[in-house]
């Protein structure tokens, strides 16, 4: 029969097959751990005496809390000290590997997977954070869970799943120049909404998916749950092999030829059947911004701020009443007017080294508009030894922005950087809702170009707003492997990391 | 876990749509690393305003929450649930769950019944002209009941079936222990292993520094 490709990694992870209603039991691959979602977790093993059933599948990082500055002292605030000392202590107790603060491989978790080769093709990926979907992009199942299914992972390395229906969003053509593949998730979660994917996995395919970067492809994954579904996935290719060989915890030798050669075999097949189908035309894309409290609410950059008074659907009507008068905009602003104090580039969404890159491209050798602060916090230690090896981060202070430590930052504002109540920001991140970068703070969801282009400015802006050198190409970045900052290629295990020998590793 | 089968309680209007977890508890609050107390961090960016319909004496003793569509959407937070059931909620009916949502709730006992949206007008009627009138919520039956007013909801047989017996997710899965271990014999040796540790070399990570 043929199947999605959904379909074909859920098949191949079957343990049990549910009956009666019951769910089917798949094996879970790859378990991500941060110090946000899993205390509780931990909690609930030890007060039934089980222990973690694989350590050896399971990787944890400090991410959500962790300050961006003076990360060498002790972190003032103490709830989050609390969590990320509760993490260690688990760590230790149960066995994890943990890359802590300071340490070369902390960062967003879902960076961390990717960076060290640990996410490939065909895998189920699960950690309690909703944008584990990034992971996707590599062509597995990978998505958000609760802390009771952590604990369930952790117990047992599997989850009870209903299966999910399958929609494929195919993206024909080639992008426009300033562009990116944040525009195209932008603009797919305005034309289904909120909801429109709920019981889904995605599957993302079509010419102008192909010729993404990993990196593109793992931010569109990343907002496949902004627009309600469980799942993004992309079908691994030659970009996603040439990603990951040689990374540290890719396969090698045989394996990685056995690999690849399974690998190949994931793919819908052309007569698979998908439970619905949405189709954009990249051509017709421009770059996206959000106007109002949720990541549907987007619109083109050169359109003006929805009249509520127009809109026939009451309860549409009604939310974006409410999430204007939230946002502080008046109807029929053009959004390139509406004027910004932070511009946040950052997040699981937008921190790769890529989007550095492309920003870094578009403010190299400018100045910052003046009221405007600018964060620059890579997703990751690596991506921010990999930037400053290459000389972004003095690009980035010559335009004046702060270049931080890794982790979410301003994405949630769970650490000291938050927007103060009525702050209004352009972010690279994934959510606009109220409050969520700080109380009362107002966010608009936009691409790293646009982020750049705002940076510049003080009001939403794109790339064509400036006056670029015209060899100043913004129509491809290439994703280049992040290569360990010119580090020899991996010949043996490296075992000086700060983290506890593994009871029960196998 | 335990074992649901009627509850009668306080039934709760909020006229809301797309209540997503951020408005159930705020980012702030999951920064603890307890199981319960946390019933003050519910709805807590609303809590503040007098208007709001827990602050409302009628609804304050609420234990059936009647909310508007796409109930529970964005982070897959699990405090969402605690602090809904800390506050005392044992029930949500809206006409539509975000799915992580949903699964949460079936883990901790919380029931998340799927409700016609017109029904939940009806049941919004009720509450708001009888202010603190009780819902009965029979699993059973897949009914809730305000007054004379009965509607229908819908709920998967296997949740409704464990929360029922009040059954333990994990001791479900460990006794297929044997089966897990015979998958495990078969897994490619490609597929990933985090330890031992492989990484690139250790640098140093300056801190940053506030400028200015």
């Amino acid at each position: 029969m043929a199947g999605t490709l959904a379909e074909k990694v859920w098949e191949a992870h079957l343990v049990r097959r549910g009956t009666g209603g019951e769910p089917d039991l798949l094996y879970i691959d790859l378990h991500l751990v941060h110090e946000v979602t899993s205390p509780q977790a931990f909690e609930g093993l030890r007060l039934a005496g089980r222990p973690v059933r694989r350590p050896d599948l399971t990787i944890a990082t400090e991410d959500h809390n962790t300050p961006t500055l003076d990360i060498d002292r002790p972190i003032a605030d103490e709830t989050s000290r609390t969590q990320i000392d509760t993490l260690r202590a688990n760590a230790r107790e149960f066995g994890i590997r943990l890359h802590s603060l300071g340490d070369a491989d902390q960062g967003i978790v879902h960076q961390v997977g990717p960076q060290l080769g640990l996410t490939m093709p065909g895998l189920t990926v699960v950690c309690g954070d909703s944008h584990t979907s990034t992971h996707g992009a590599f062509g597995g199942l990978a998505f958000g869970i609760g802390t009771s299914e952590v604990e369930h992972v952790l117990a047992t390395q599997t989850l009870p799943l209903q299966p999910f229906k399958t929609m494929a969003i195919t993206v024909n053509g080639a992008l426009p120049p300033g562009t990116t593949s944040k525009d195209i998730i932008l603009a797919v979660i305005a034309k289904i909404g909120t909801g429109g994917g709920q019981g889904y996995v995605l599957e993302y395919r079509g010419e102008a998916i192909r010729k993404l970067s990993m990196e593109a492809r793992m931010t569109i994954c990343n907002m496949s749950i902004e627009a309600g579904a469980r799942a993004g996935m992309i079908a691994p290719d030659e970009t996603t092999f040439e990603y990951l060989k040689g990374r540290p915890h890719a396969p090698e030798g045989a394996d990685w030829d056995a690999a690849v050669e399974y690998w190949k075999t994931l793919r819908s097949d052309d007569d698979a059947e998908f439970d619905a189908e949405v189709v954009l035309e990249a051509a017709d894309l421009e770059p996206f911004v959000t106007w109002g409290t949720n990541p549907g609410q987007g619109l083109p950059i050169s359109a003006s701020v929805p009249v509520p008074a127009d809109i026939a659907d009451e309860s549409e009507r009604v939310a974006a009443e409410r999430s204007l008068e939230y946002m502080g905009l008046e109807p029929g602003t053009p959004l390139r007017d509406v004027k910004v104090d932070t511009v946040f580039i950052g997040s699981c969404t937008n921190g790769r080294i890529e989007d550095l890159r492309s920003v870094a491209k578009v403010v190299q050798g400018r100045r910052k508009a003046d009221d405007v602060r600018v964060l620059v916090v890579p997703a990751s230690a690596r991506v921010r030894l990999q930037a400053e090896a290459e000389g972004l981060d003095v690009i980035f202070k010559d335009f004046g922005a702060e270049w931080r430590n890794a982790g979410c930052s301003m994405c949630l504002g769970m650490n000291p950087d938050q927007l103060a109540p009525g702050e209004r920001s352009a972010s690279t991140s994934n959510r606009n809702f109220e409050g969520r970068q700080g109380k009362g703070g107002r966010t608009h969801l936009v691409s790293p170009l646009v982020a750049a282009a705002t940076a510049i400015r003080g009001t939403l802006s794109s790339v064509a707003d400036l006056d670029l050198a015209e060899d100043v190409d913004l129509t491809t970045f290439d994703g280049s492997p992040l290569d360990g900052v010119g580090a020899p290629p991996i010949t043996e295990t490296v075992v000086d990391l700060p983290m506890p020998v593994p009871a029960g590793a196998r | 876990m335990e074992k649901f089968t009627t509850h009668t309680g306080v039934g709760v209007p909020l006229r809301r749509s797309n209540v997503d977890t951020d408005q159930i508890i705020p980012a702030v609050y999951l920064k603890r690393v307890t199981r319960t107390g946390f019933e003050d961090a519910l709805f807590a960016a609303w809590r503040g305003d007098p208007s709001f319909v827990l602050n409302q004496e009628a609804y304050s003793a609420g234990s059936v929450l009647v909310a508007g569509p796409d109930f529970g959407t964005g982070s897959s937070r699990e405090h969402a649930v605690w602090a809904l059931k800390d506050y005392g909620f044992r029930v949500v009916l809206s006409s539509r769950f975000a799915d992580i949502f949903r699964g949460n709730s079936g883990k901790q006992g919380l029931l998340a019944g799927v409700v016609a949206q017109e029904d939940i007008e009806i049941l919004w009627k009720v509450l708001e002209t009888r202010p603190g009138t009780e819902v009965t919520v029979d699993l059973e039956a897949r009914t809730a009941t305000a007054d004379d007013v009965t509607v229908p909801f819908q709920i998967d047989d296997y949740t409704r079936w464990r929360l029922m017996e009040g059954l333990d997710d994990i001791g479900l899965t460990l006794q297929h222990a044997d089966d897990i271990a015979a998958f495990e014999e078969t897994r490619a040796s490609w597929r990933p292993k985090t330890l031992p540790a492989k990484h690139w070399p250790t640098e140093t990570v300056e801190p940053a520094r506030a400028v200015g």
